[in-house]
């Protein structure tokens, strides 16, 4: 069965390697066709011009302008500041919620992973809330804490708690027997022992929830920007979409939704990653599991 | 000086261990009875099921006993603690998130027996006396399976327990490396002349390395004999007359079959 399965898997990795380096020999363009970031930067570039030809075409700015226009637009509200300004307070309110939420949700783990009755209380807790999107809490929010960061943050905090609580749970109940020995054996206990022990053991698994409950939040404040930024004087990134849709500054509203893409890339790559390579991978615990937990969230 | 030196160091009387598992209470050891002295290398010998690994287990405070007791020097095991040291055949005893000087080190300053600079100087010391100084600066997983129970090894040297508590380290090793670590044990034991209490299946191991042999029985484990240091001092080396004995003991109710 098993030389079975990897029989078949070297014949298809030997099929794809003559595919990839053709009969010309590996000339420079056959090079960078190998590399992915290569083909990538061609999709995209693709996909732009067709954008561009569309909306040309099309000759409609107020339903799609064109590409230019939407970079031109970009290019504008970061020169004069106002998109800047826009994405500090998106970050203040983000990590305002994003930290209580994560901080709450270790507690509840923690606890969970040391009693009975914790681990019945996170289950029942996020069985109950995990489907209960973070935005239809929206409207309870705004009668309990009003128009106003509090209400954004209470919503980010339940949307960053449970998925990062469930992960951190998971990941303290894996943390294998031998290094729990190993730590209270050296007289470990209590914090310190959860602080030395569980929390780097547990750490692939915490790194998953992190990111989980980044794209969470993320997405959510966003959407309870678009919903409520308009009381506050200083909106976030969201408010700017929305006001800008008012105003009927399509290429604007564009370069708005580019900017969300370009954070959430660049949150992604630059932080999760580094992060990612720095520990886990250093420590030659990555888990295969963690990419397809990943994969999930962001569908 | 006398008295202290016949008083053993770690005594266990009278030991049974019971643990509950899905199919109800299992009795592990009955009634189990041995002792310690400094600077003894005592095997705890039997096949699987003999509970010789609980009893270590035991001994390093990771369980209670349902009846008799276990002290170590006079005073009663009440938990697990840093005079007592496990070495464990998991090659994952290390904290993977460590280098090999920071694992060491680990020992030390988890149990706060020393400032932080001394931790890694003497950490540095029982790296070299398992001579991985090269790599103190390797994350395990970079480490072969050997390389792994040195540093095991090196972090409980450098606690300077009062017994190191071995539950078949090597066990997982191939047979050439298991051969190396086993006159390693004994050359570090040679120059430091710690006191050890070591379990292992293996007879021929337990004739390598112990001063003393406990061998015990299965289901429920029980001491069936202990060899004494003069014996097995005695047959110098090659006992092949022992290791048959142990035989005898270890299958005398065993079916034919199984040997």
């Amino acid at each position: 069965m098993k030389t079975d399965s990897t029989a078949v898997g070297m014949t298809v990795r030997g099929t794809v390697m003559h595919e990839g380096s053709p009969s010309t020999g590996p000339g420079i363009l056959a090079q960078l066709w190998d590399k992915g970031w290569v083909r990538r930067a061609g999709l995209l570039i693709l996909l732009c011009a067709l954008w561009e030809w569309y909306a040309t075409r099309l000759a409609n700015p107020l339903m799609v302008p064109t590409f230019s226009a939407t970079l031109q637009a970009l290019v504008d509200a970061v020169r004069s500041g106002g998109l800047p300004a826009r994405i500090v307070t998106s970050f203040k309110i983000l990590l305002t919620g994003y930290g209580i939420g994560v901080l709450l949700a270790l507690i509840l783990a923690m606890a969970a992973t040391m009693t009975r009755l914790g681990s019945d209380l996170l289950e029942l807790c996020t069985s109950m809330f995990n489907p209960l999107p973070a935005i239809a809490l929206l409207p309870l929010a705004l009668l309990w804490f009003g128009l106003g960061n509090g209400s954004i943050i209470f919503v980010l905090i339940h949307a960053v708690l449970w998925p990062v609580a469930l992960s951190a749970h998971g990941g303290f109940s894996a943390v294998n027997g031998t290094i729990r020995m190993v730590g209270r054996n050296y007289g470990l206990s209590g914090i310190r022992y959860a602080a030395v022990i569980l929390i780097p053991a547990a750490f692939p698994s915490l790194l998953t929830g992190l990111r989980n409950g980044w794209a969470f939040a993320w997405r959510t404040l966003i959407a309870a920007e678009l919903v409520f930024g308009v009381s506050s004087g200083s909106g976030g990134i969201g408010w700017f979409i929305y006001e800008n849709k008012q105003q009927l500054e399509i290429p604007s509203v564009f370069a708005g939704l580019i900017t969300v893409i370009l954070i959430g890339i660049a949150v992604e790559n630059l932080i999760f990653d580094r992060i990612e390579r720095a520990t886990v991978v250093k420590w030659g615990m990555k888990s295969s599991g963690g990419r397809n937990v990943k994969i999930r969230s962001a569908a | 000086m006398a008295a202290v030196a016949d008083t053993p160091l770690l005594s266990v009387k009278g030991v049974t261990l019971r643990y509950r598992d899905q199919n109800g209470i299992v009795t592990a050891t009955d009634k189990v009875e041995f002792q310690v002295s400094r600077g003894d290398r005592v095997v705890l010998l039997g096949p699987s099921g003999c509970g010789k690994s609980t009893l270590l287990k035991a001994v390093g405070g990771f369980l209670a006993p349902s009846e008799g007791n276990i002290t170590l020097n006079g005073r009663q095991v009440a938990g697990p603690g840093p005079d007592r040291v496990m070495v464990f055949q998991e090659f994952d005893q290390l904290l993977p998130w460590k280098t090999v000087r920071e694992n060491v080190a680990f020992g030390l300053l988890a149990s706060r027996s020393l400032p932080k600079g001394e931790a890694h100087e003497r950490a540095l010391e029982a790296i070299r006396t398992v001579h991985l100084e090269q790599f103190a600066d390797a994350y395990p997983h970079t480490l072969s399976g050997g390389m792994k129970q040195r540093v095991a090894i090196a972090r409980c040297l450098a606690m300077k327990p009062e017994i190191i508590l071995m539950d078949e380290p090597f066990a997982a090793l191939d047979a050439l490396s298991r051969r190396r670590m086993q006159d390693e044990l004994l050359e570090l034991w040679s120059e430091y002349q710690f006191t050890m209490l070591f379990v292992t299946h293996s007879i021929e191991e337990a004739l390598l390395l112990g001063s003393r042999i406990v061998v015990m029985s299965p289901h429920p484990g029980r001491v069936e004999e202990i060899i004494e240091a003069e014996q097995l001092q005695a047959a110098a080396g090659a006992h092949p007359e022992i290791a048959e004995r142990i035989r005898q003991v270890l299958f005398r109710d065993a079916p034919d079959y199984v040997i």
